[in-house]
């Protein structure tokens, strides 16, 4: 089981946005990555709230929000958890790929690796994980 | 069980120089509220009302379901207070302070006091006389803290703390608040504290509450637009705006109650909405002050 860590997520006072909004696009981020997994139990309100030193209400309105857009599910006298895979989140893997595909032709072209050389090393790594998921017990 | 921990209304106190208003003032239950004024608004006096210190001349107060000041004596078993000024014996230690709480209330949490210790970075083994002043307010919310009372009432707990000692105490605050059943009240001159760890926020300036609201829906309501106004354009007259100010064809309002409608209504008129902006707590409370302390003086 993925061991979720309040320490993942920080909150910056000089940032313009409401804090709220910082903890609802952290915990976005962590799930669109698969550091936060489906199922995954997330920290109660109250616990995340004293881990990063901001109000309950405050919390409370960023998980509010993450409910809404399906990101995570609350239930009642048993805590949140990331919701399973659903259109949501699937909606926040294919955003977050869009980004990083984006992210490595742009390092390919630096490189100077033309596209099948590229392509070549996405299917490398591909192998890699699927070669390490293979080996977990 | 009542869901309120304090609750005050139409609170009054008169003396000679400062006079103390009408004060309302709702705290639920399981929440922390940032009690915020400038010096001299009343912000000690109000706390000390609330802990029976001082009686008020008119008007009802109830702290944890007790009548204040009459059950003063059964409230004060529930309630860790700390302020600046507080007494501790300068020529005995904090172990000593540690042992004499302890011997008072039952509800003394000696594992606890042992990992602040720990965590506040002091010594137990130390005079008082030679401590420093964050060390001081430390050991004055240890002793607080590890009696775990029911409600935790702080006059400003941050004021002159280092940043390191700022954020174990604001720490020690929220970790307080992971057990619902407890609430705080502190009062503050730094904003940034409030905003960082407050649900309920009240402001108060010469003797009166100006605002008291849950946080977020507070700051939602507070917006700073940027507006380009040609000259030969007139702005609508706007409800909820509390200052503007123009200078050439940039004119800036702040709204209390800020709404699409009114960014809307500008544009209809003629003018171009540069931006509209969220505000902090800081500039939301100078904002309000200047607004009222100008309607006074009108």
């Amino acid at each position: 089981m993925t061991e979720i860590r309040t320490r993942d997520l920080v909150i910056s006072q000089t940032d313009s946005r409401p804090m709220y909004l910082q903890i609802v696009e952290q915990i976005e981020q962590r799930v669109a990555v698969g550091d936060w997994p489906a199922g995954a139990e997330i920290p109660s309100i109250r616990q995340l709230a004293a881990d990063l030193r901001v109000s309950v209400i405050t919390v409370k309105r960023a998980y509010y929000e993450l409910e809404r857009s399906g990101v995570i599910a609350t239930q009642q006298g048993k805590g949140s958890t990331v919701a399973p895979a659903t259109r949501a989140s699937a909606d926040l893997h294919h955003g977050e790929l869009a980004r990083q595909i984006e992210h490595v032709a742009r390092l390919g072209a630096l490189s100077n690796l033309s596209a099948d050389e590229l392509a070549a090393r996405v299917r490398t790594a591909l192998a890699e994980l699927q070669r390490k998921n293979r080996e977990k017990p | 069980m009542n869901d309120l921990a304090v609750r005050f209304s139409g609170v009054h106190k008169q003396y000679r120089h400062f006079h103390l208003a009408d004060i309302d003032l709702e705290l639920p239950t399981g929440s922390i509220m940032g009690f915020i004024g400038a010096n001299g608004a009343g912000k000690s006096t109000t706390l000390r009302i609330l802990m029976g210190l001082v009686h008020q001349d008119r008007g009802a107060v109830e702290v944890l379901g007790q009548s204040m000041p009459s059950q003063q004596a059964q409230a004060k078993a529930d309630i860790g207070f700390v302020a600046e000024d507080m007494r501790l014996y300068k020529w005995a230690t904090l172990a000593w302070h540690m042992d004499f709480i302890a011997s008072i209330y039952p509800g003394w949490d000696a594992a606890y006091a042992a990992e602040l210790v720990r965590r506040f970075d002091i010594r137990p083994e130390q005079k008082m006389r030679g401590m420093s002043h964050g060390q001081r307010v430390k050991a004055g919310l240890l002793l607080a803290l590890a009696r775990r009372p029911r409600l935790l009432v702080l006059d400003e707990p941050t004021t002159g703390l280092d940043p390191v000692a700022r954020h174990e105490v604001l720490g020690a605050l929220m970790e307080v608040l992971t057990d619902e059943s407890r609430t705080v009240l502190f009062s503050s001159q730094n904003t940034l504290d409030v905003e960082q760890i407050s649900d309920q926020i009240t402001f108060i300036d010469r003797g009166r509450i100006i605002d008291s609201a849950d946080k977020e829906s507070y700051l939602e309501r507070w917006r700073r637009v940027r507006l380009d106004v040609p000259p030969d354009v007139i702005l609508p007259a706007l409800d909820d705006v509390v200052a503007r100010s123009t200078t050439g064809r940039l004119t800036v309002l702040t709204s209390n109650r800020f709404t699409a409608a009114m960014a809307e209504a500008c544009a209809a008129a003629g003018a171009t909405v540069n931006s509209i902006e969220t505000m902090t707590l800081e500039e939301i409370f100078l904002a309000n002050v200047q607004q009222r302390r100008e309607k006074e003086a009108a």
